[in-house]
């Protein structure tokens, strides 16, 4: 149908489509209603990695089984919305809308996730570092939707924060996901609402002390009007401290 | 475009345009006005709904995605036996002012007390955070959610 229509506006939970429709700055001939899809819901392990259907909700992100396995997007979920949004808000609908502020974006970004992109033309994966092209742009063909994302979690201490005037209904000022893997002996951080696209930043396992003045010179924040260029600078300088600190505690 | 659903236990159908949002639907064809417009951005929670039993903004479900489902408002948590317990509970705390958020608040306290029979306050705060109400400042709705908690 994308491919017929390629102009269609994909809805899920509906979360950012249904604000455009309310406020009248969008009138599509076509929405593409893919909340009754069976294949975009849930989630699966599948030889030793994650795969998150992109009708995942945020409310499915935060329960126990799912959030021991990716602790950092649990914790974004948790900080999204409020529960009405949570129950119908969507992983696969925070990429396909690709604001710099997606709250899922950081830690999928620090579990160096991939995306499942789908057409009739067939599937093709897409490191997500490579999904962001702008703010609100990504990657996605005219006749492409998001499938899901793909995720071999670490396994080790992360953790996500966000900054925002109250705990609740708040769109990032900024946020970070900061992750640690051993493995490759990396120290991981993301950020989003500090530059046109969420963006990842990585340092040796060794280079803590200087860790958080990187993450700071590496965003290229916008003063706008949930806060200065300067203040999220500052921010995900003291954050990434934090991070620091929860994740090797 | 024609959608059938179960709203408050019934089968009914609506004629809406494909871009409507089943809040709009509810209100101004099924004239069920329990649920209130305010933001219309999922924002304030006044129009919070029941979709499968989720907790939702209405504003915020295309109508056409609710064709198939059901839908409970806060015009269906009343029964043949009187006022819901949480409807009950907001009365008798005196957790109304000006009443515009007590619709969303009702049935947002329901889905809650449906999941957790005896929240903390802290869970209240949370899984309430979804609702504003600007007149009361929380506390009689506090006083109502835990009441509405005590009460069988």
């Amino acid at each position: 149908m994308k491919a017929e229509r390629p102009e269609a506006r994909p809805i899920a939970g509906g979360t950012d489509l249904l604000v455009e429709l309310n406020f009248d700055r969008a009138r599509p001939e076509t929405i593409l209603n893919l909340a009754e899809v069976p294949e975009l819901k849930g989630w699966a392990r599948d030889n030793g990695s994650l795969r998150l259907a992109a009708g995942l909700t945020y409310t499915e992100a935060m329960q126990s089984e799912l959030a021991e396995l990716l602790p950092a997007l649990a914790e974004a979920s948790r900080s999204v919305g409020s529960p009405q949004i949570r129950n119908r808000g969507t992983i696969g609908g925070n990429l396909g809308t690709a604001s710099p502020a997606g709250d899922a974006h950081p830690p999928l970004l620090v579990e160096d996730a991939t995306v499942e992109i789908g057409s009739v033309r067939g599937a093709r994966s897409l490191p997500l570092t490579e999904f962001f092209l702008g703010p609100k742009r990504n990657a996605l063909a005219d006749d492409e939707l998001v499938l899901a994302v793909r995720i071999e979690p670490s396994g080790e201490p992360q953790t996500f924060m966000k900054v925002g005037p109250r705990n609740a209904m708040v769109i990032a000022v900024c946020s970070l996901a900061v992750g640690i893997d051993r493995e490759r002996g990396e120290l991981r951080a993301a950020y989003g609402s500090a530059g046109p696209v969420p963006a990842l930043v990585i340092a040796p396992l060794d280079a803590r002390a200087e860790f958080p003045e990187l993450v700071a010179a590496a965003c290229s924040p916008i003063d706008d009007v949930r806060g200065t260029a300067a203040y999220r600078r500052h921010a995900l300088r003291v954050l990434t401290t934090r991070a620091l600190e929860r994740v090797f505690a | 475009m024609k959608i059938r659903l179960t709203v408050n236990g019934e089968p009914r159908e609506a004629d809406v345009w494909a871009g409507e949002s089943l809040l709009t639907a509810l209100r101004d064809t099924l004239e069920l006005p329990g649920s209130k417009n305010a933001c219309e951005q999922g924002e304030c929670g006044s129009c919070s709904v029941l979709l499968d039993g989720d907790l939702v903004c209405a504003c915020l479900v295309l109508a056409a995605q609710a064709d198939g489902h059901e839908v409970t408002t806060v015009e269906g948590l009343r029964s043949d036996d009187g006022l819901h317990r949480v409807q009950q509970a907001f009365v008798d705390a005196g957790a109304v002012q000006c009443g515009f958020c007590t619709p969303g608040l009702v049935v947002a306290t329901a889905a809650l007390l449906e999941r957790v029979p005896s929240p903390s306050d802290d869970v209240i705060r949370e899984e309430l955070s979804g609702n504003l109400c600007r007149c009361t400042g929380y506390a009689k709705i506090f006083d109502a959610v835990r009441l509405a908690a005590s009460r069988p």
